[in-house]
């Protein structure tokens, strides 16, 4: 299972566990807003090399039909995935609003 | 184009969501290690940043098991969880720690001790940034000389760090563990090696590997594997396992990298002087010398 935002739910005071025992891959916020650059797949170079998916410290890009394909949602911009890859095919771009 | 290394771990994500630094040198060796071991491992994480970062209730960022353990415990917490497991008849997991620097050469050695000593079935992975970057970058045990931290600050007099770094790896191999292994995350190949290895082995592991903290170390974030990488190349960190009563060097760098140039680059070296350096280098060619003599290259 892909740890995935789960809906917002209001937790009365009896479902509250006692302890902080939880359901464990419960995500509730995302990162996206932390970033002020992103970076972009170009797909036509991409060769599907997977460095950028093994360097990824969030693990926000899969391997799609070949391709690098990244979470917007929890990609915080670092930008090691551009730097690792050999051929340029991901390069960062400012964060459009 | 496959990747035989990437199709040999779980394509799942057990450490995803998490709210660490840009960049996190840590995050990426806990994530990588999960990959390895897969959903049913049991990781322990003391006070540190990867459980500072994993557990913000309700956001929970680990998909497999996982529990925080006091500072001192982490080991002591591993043989509990591995003994309770086995009494209940589970077979098929792994006990996984995951402890910073500060967390295990300062705070939990003694409880890693005493695990080696049992020789209890468990993987104890020590994520090293050089400092305790949690709670905002004091020195450790495993800070390495002239580092600057907020405890030990660059002066006039006093050049950051004065004492160096401890030699966690030779530690854990003088207790005549099964495995121990040192690594860098900017060798992530060779770091996901050395835990699918000891994953097979019975008794007690221990992986030492750098993950550079791009807030403390003062580098920029998309800079972390390269920093990571490049203290391997300038000999200032070594690949190599210990295994059978022996030590294995795993990457010998034919040329060595410039030091300065790796030390020039950190905001937490950049007050060192020439002096300082030509000490630092000293070191480190004092310490392939005992590598070429000791270890089996």
């Amino acid at each position: 299972m892909r740890p995935y935002i789960r809906e917002k739910k209001s937790f009365t005071f009896d479902e509250v566990p006692e302890n902080t025992c939880f359901e464990a891959g419960y995500l509730t916020t995302v990162n996206s807003g932390w970033r002020s650059i992103r970076p972009a797949v170009n797909s036509e170079k991409c060769v599907g090399c997977e460095q950028c998916y093994l360097y990824c410290p969030d693990g926000v890009i899969a391997i799609n039909d070949g391709k690098a394909v990244i979470d917007y949602d929890f990609c915080k911009g670092c930008g090691i995935c551009a730097k690792i890859c050999r051929i340029g095919a991901i390069e960062m771009e400012a964060e459009r609003k | 184009m496959a990747n035989k290394v990437a199709e040999s771990i779980s394509r799942e994500e057990f450490f995803y969501g998490h709210k660490a630094c840009a960049g996190c040198g840590g995050s990426l060796a806990v994530r990588a290690a999960l990959k390895v071991l897969g959903p049913n491992a049991v990781s322990v994480l003391p006070a540190g940043c990867m459980s500072a970062v994993g557990f913000n209730f309700p956001q929970l960022c680990f998909s497999n098991n996982s529990i925080i353990s006091t500072f001192a415990g982490t080991a002591s917490m591993l043989t509990g969880v591995e003994a309770g497991l086995r009494a209940r008849g589970y077979k098929d997991f792994t006990a996984v720690g995951f402890a910073g620097d500060g967390g295990t050469a300062d705070i939990g050695i003694q409880a890693l001790s005493g695990a080696i000593d049992r020789n209890d079935n468990i993987i104890y992975i020590c994520y090293d940034n050089e400092a305790y970057m949690n709670t905002g970058i004091q020195k450790s045990g495993l800070t390495p000389f002239g580092a600057k931290t907020t405890t030990t600050p660059a002066g006039k007099n006093i050049h950051g760090n004065i004492r160096p770094k401890k030699n966690m790896f030779e530690i854990a191999a003088a207790h005549d563990i099964p495995y121990a292994a040192t690594a860098s995350v900017g060798y992530i190949y060779d770091f996901i090696q050395k835990v699918q290895k000891a994953s097979q082995i019975q008794g007690t592991k221990y992986i030492h590997v750098i993950a550079p903290c791009p807030t403390g170390w003062g580098v920029a974030p998309d800079e972390t594997v390269e920093i990571a990488k490049e203290v391997v190349d300038c000999g200032l960190w070594y690949l190599a396992e210990y295994e059978n009563g022996g030590f294995k060097l795993n990457h010998k760098p034919k040329e060595f990298t410039s030091v300065e140039s790796y030390l020039k680059k950190q905001g937490r070296f950049r007050h060192l002087t020439d002096e300082d350096i030509q000490v630092i280098t000293a070191s480190r060619d004092k310490k392939w010398e005992f590598i070429s003599k000791n270890f089996v290259i």
